[in-house]
């Protein structure tokens, strides 16, 4: 219910409550509100819940995350 | 596809397996709040890769779940009215009420229709003027700016023939009630990370202070949730109650601002009852009496509670985690997904369909990677 996924802007249009984007999900394109992510643009990807973004994903913190991760994954290398 | 793949990652998956089993010194019993945490722990099989120690147990986290009786009976009376397009996500139609469910009404001619949005709507609001369209507006803090949206563009637009029949909840309230319950087991959470993107982190800070517990930030990938797992059992192993964001890519301290503040115009805080753990104060949304034209229980009368048959679903307390669904003697008996007896096999999210689908009762390993 509270299920929400990425997808990749691909154009924009209308603004304020009546923004929308055509946002791509892996190849699937849908119509989603933009109203709660103003800072929003093309190319960027959000998270969308019942046809609303309730979020843009922020790239900087999901490669900190990533990359401690990745170090995680050398670490086990190591010790086995 | 970018931020989902990631997170699946097999490597990744069995490293923090294993610097979970590393960090585990001692038994600890962590709930996961959210229904979509428990169906991706079922699915990925993560609860058979932790140690032995680690026990996780699952929270109400299930807004179909949740959503008591009066309120599905409510939907029912309103569905059955003729002249009315009833409304509602897919996963309630099923749902039993003391008379039947929304399916039932449909199969005898209710016009029930299930959308994906709460703008869906609004758009057979505005293109069935002469009907009256309610919406069965049911959620956890994710769900509440959608259908405060809905609200609010339905006002603006004057849609006199367009309402919502609410039951909104508030998921930090719900955590207190299960905390403060004597038979309560849990010593960690998993708190839920989409209810967190709207809503920010700060009401979690008073409740990990008193009742001494740590209440971990997480997403629903594999790896988003094994990492969750990690830091909360390095913060029980350390005597830590802190609040810890482990989805910084979506939750930030203060959530959404623009959600936040049209929720707010939309909707006040409510007592609301929960199946499961009862009536309990502020722990819910109400429209405000500025959109009073827009409910659905002033326009149809208000839900009031019937007395449901007596029945052996244990439901309520799966919801609060004091019971697996392995202990309710209908589990796959008399009820299954087929024939529900109860909302947590009904609901994808709910933890009876969880274990009905991805768990063997009689296979004791388990499958540790279940594949579509
Ligand atoms: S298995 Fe069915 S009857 Fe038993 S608790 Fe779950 S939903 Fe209720």
């Amino acid at each position: 219910m509270c299920l929400a996924i990425p997808g990749c802007i691909l154009s924009t249009t209308g603004d304020d409550f009546s923004r929308s984007a055509r946002v791509d999900f892996g190849g699937v394109i849908r119509e989603v509100n933009l109203a709660f992510t103003p800072e929003a643009h093309i190319g960027d990807y959000i998270l969308v819940h019942v046809g609303i973004a309730i979020a843009t994903i922020d790239e900087e913190e999901a490669a900190r995350v990533l990359a401690a991760l990745a170090s995680l994954n050398e670490l086990a290398a190591e010790s086995s | 596809m970018k931020h989902v793949d990631e997170y699946r990652a097999a490597e990744t998956v069995a490293s923090l397996a294993d610097a979970i089993a590393r960090a585990t010194t001692q038994p600890w019993i962590i709930m996961e709040i959210c229904g979509g945490q428990t169906h991706a722990i079922m699915r990925y099989g993560l609860d058979q890769i932790l140690p032995k120690e680690i026990t996780l147990i699952h929270g109400p986290g299930c807004p179909v779940c949740v959503t008591p009786d009066a309120y599905i009976d409510k939907a029912l009376e309103i569905a059955a009215t003729p002249g009315v397009i009833f409304c509602s996500f897919g996963d309630m139609l099923r749902v039993p009420g003391s008379q039947g469910d929304l399916l039932g009404v449909k199969a005898r001619g209710g016009d029930v229709r299930i959308v994906y949005s709460p703008l869906d709507a609004v758009e057979i609001a505005r293109s069935n003027p002469s009907r009256e369209v309610v919406f069965f507006a049911i959620g956890f803090e994710t769900t509440a700016p959608a259908n405060a949206m809905a609200a609010y563009t339905a006002k603006r637009e004057g849609l006199c023939n367009f309402s919502l029949l609410v039951s909104q909840v508030l998921v930090p309230p719900a955590m207190e009630a299960l905390l403060s319950a004597p038979d309560t087991r849990v010593q960690g959470f998993l708190a839920a990370g989409h209810v967190c993107t709207v809503m920010g982190t700060e009401a979690y800070g008073p409740i990990a202070m008193r009742f001494d517990l740590p209440i971990v930030v997480t997403g629903f990938e594999p790896v988003d949730i094994l990492a969750g797992v990690l830091a909360c059992v390095r913060a029980l192993e350390e005597g830590l109650h802190d609040v810890l964001n482990m989805y910084g890519r979506t939750v930030k301290s203060q959530g959404n601002a623009a959600a936040r503040a049209l929720i707010d115009e939309v909707f006040e805080v409510t007592e609301r009852e929960w199946r499961g753990l009862g009536v309990l104060p502020a722990s819910g949304l109400a429209l405000r009496s500025t959109y009073a034209a827009f409910d659905a229980e002033a326009r149809f009368g208000p839900a009031r509670d019937i007395r449901a048959a007596p029945s052996p679903c244990i439901s309520g307390e799966i919801l609060r985690g004091v019971c697996s669904p392995l202990e309710c003697a209908a589990f796959g008996a008399s009820c299954t997904p087929d024939h529900p007896l109860g909302v947590t096999m009904v609901s994808s999210e709910g933890a009876c369909a969880a274990y009905y689908r991805y768990r063997d009762p009689t296979d004791e390993v388990g499958v540790v990677f279940v594949h579509e």
